[in-house]
């Protein structure tokens, strides 16, 4: 095989006026990270680190430029890089959000930009939490198809309208922004939360599910859909954009009906 | 060859092994807070009407805030309409209160010993209100006889 390799698109240099665009702009932040390491501390500190930064980069870049540049002992998740996986919800200047989706530029640049684990849930280390107590919550509320009928040979077919009826519900990417946004959740940590309501919610008013009445039976409980308080910050907080707090109203309407 | 690939966390993962305070009782039965959920708003709409009525009535008809004393009480606990008026905001607002205040206990309390104790306090200071109240509106006497003496009052007739 011949050593000679085309050269990468990327490095041919482009001048800008034939349309390459202009350099990007730079900038520099002080991004002040959330750091707890149980083995050297039971108390959490803040660290600020002077980055310089570009006007494409996002919160997940800066974590990044630390972590490989800087201190590499820094942890959090993320997986995809691209708002798909979930993996990096975290609180970025007191907001929910994933890191991954938020442009530094969109920030308050002329202040720290503060970078937390998401609340509510044990933190493991610096914006590593464990997620255990929240998937147990989904796991509770089944969320796969469960239907009573014969397997049918061929694809279950559904009408534009019934599938219409649930397609917010089936945007959630399980990131936890929203369960560890409400307040209900961070008092105990018992209440089933949003993320498991939402996806409840998912199948509950999908047409071919023949199961809804025992998941509206087990967000009937004390910790269910009565504990939401309507305080909107799960839907202000879902990257996805999903309608969180009236998929809740949804559920608990649909409780309300088949019971009275 | 097998690679062992350590799991990143306290074997917490996939064991199901959730953090005791995250941990559910077993599943509560009946509809008890449903119940509730739907008399909050219920209530509410009512006491929207009985509460803002009431001001109405008390402050602002005829010489509003100036006519308030205990003859305008005394006046209005003797008709009935007046008595079921007051009862049913009596019973609505202390039922609509406490619950929301039995929900505040839930949130904040965070000892099992707390929250039973202040709710104990609660519940025990609805009850002497709502019975104190329903005794007040439904027994109330402007012009008491006592020992055949007629007590003060100016607006009494005279016995
Ligand atoms: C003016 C008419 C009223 C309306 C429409 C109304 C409506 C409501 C509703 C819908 C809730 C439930 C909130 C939720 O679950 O998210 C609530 C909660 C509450 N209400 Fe009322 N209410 C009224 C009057 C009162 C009165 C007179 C009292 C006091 C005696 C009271 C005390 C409370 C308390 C303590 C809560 C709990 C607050 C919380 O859940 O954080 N309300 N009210
Ligand atoms: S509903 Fe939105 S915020 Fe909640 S877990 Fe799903 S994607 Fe995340
Ligand atoms: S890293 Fe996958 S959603 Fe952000």
């Amino acid at each position: 095989m011949s050593a000679e390799l085309a050269e990468p698109a990327s490095k041919i240099e482009l001048p800008a006026h034939i349309g390459g665009g202009g350099e990007i702009p730079t900038f520099n932040i002080t991004l002040r990270v959330r750091r707890y390491n149980p083995e050297v501390s039971e108390e959490p500190v803040w660290e600020d680190h002077q980055l310089t930064m570009y006007g494409t980069d996002r919160v997940l870049d800066a974590l990044h430029k630390i972590k490989w540049e800087i201190d590499g002992s820094l942890s959090f998740r993320r997986s995809c890089a691209h708002g798909v996986c979930g993996s990096d919800a975290m609180r970025i200047n007191g907001r929910n959000r994933l890191a991954c989706k938020t442009l530094l530029k969109d920030l308050d640049t002329s202040k720290p930009i503060t970078v937390e684990p998401i609340k509510g849930l044990p933190v493991e280390k610096d914006l590593i939490v464990d997620m255990e107590p929240f998937f147990q919550s989904f796991r509770e509320v089944m969320p796969f198809l469960i239907n009573k009928g014969h397997e049918p040979t061929k694809e279950r077919l559904q009408s534009v309208e019934d599938r219409e009826r649930f397609d917010d519900t089936t945007k959630c990417i399980l990131c936890a922004a929203c369960t560890s946004s409400c307040p209900v959740f961070w008092t105990d940590g018992q209440y089933f939360g949003p993320a498991a309501i939402v996806n409840a919610h998912r199948f509950i008013f999908d047409s071919r599910d023949d199961a809804g009445d025992m998941r509206l039976e087990i967000l009937n409980d004390k910790e269910g859909v009565w504990r939401c308080r309507t305080t909107f910050n799960c839907s202000e907080a879902c990257p996805r954009g999903i309608q969180v707090t009236q998929a809740i109203a949804e559920v608990k309407q649909a409780i309300l009906a088949r019971k009275i | 060859m097998s690679t062992d690939i350590q799991t990143p966390r306290s074997g917490k993962i996939g064991s199901g092994k959730i953090a005791p305070q995250y941990r559910r009782g077993t599943g509560s039965k009946g509809n008890f807070e449903m119940f509730a959920w739907l008399f909050m708003r219920l209530s509410g709409v009512v006491l929207v009407v009985l509460i803002f009525g009431h001001l109405f009535v008390n402050l602002m008809v005829g010489e509003g805030i100036h006519g308030i004393d205990f003859g305008f009480v005394a006046g209005k606990w003797a008709d009935p309409f007046w008595q079921f008026w007051d009862l049913a905001m009596l019973w609505l607002a202390m039922l609509h209160g406490t619950n929301g205040v039995r929900t505040i206990i839930n949130d904040y309390a965070e000892k099992d010993a707390t929250r039973l104790w202040l709710k104990v306090v609660l519940y025990a200071a609805t009850v002497v209100i709502v019975v104190l109240g329903t005794l007040v509106i439904f027994t109330f006497n402007p012009c008491p006889v006592v020992n055949g003496v007629q007590l003060p009052g100016g607006f009494c007739p005279a016995p």
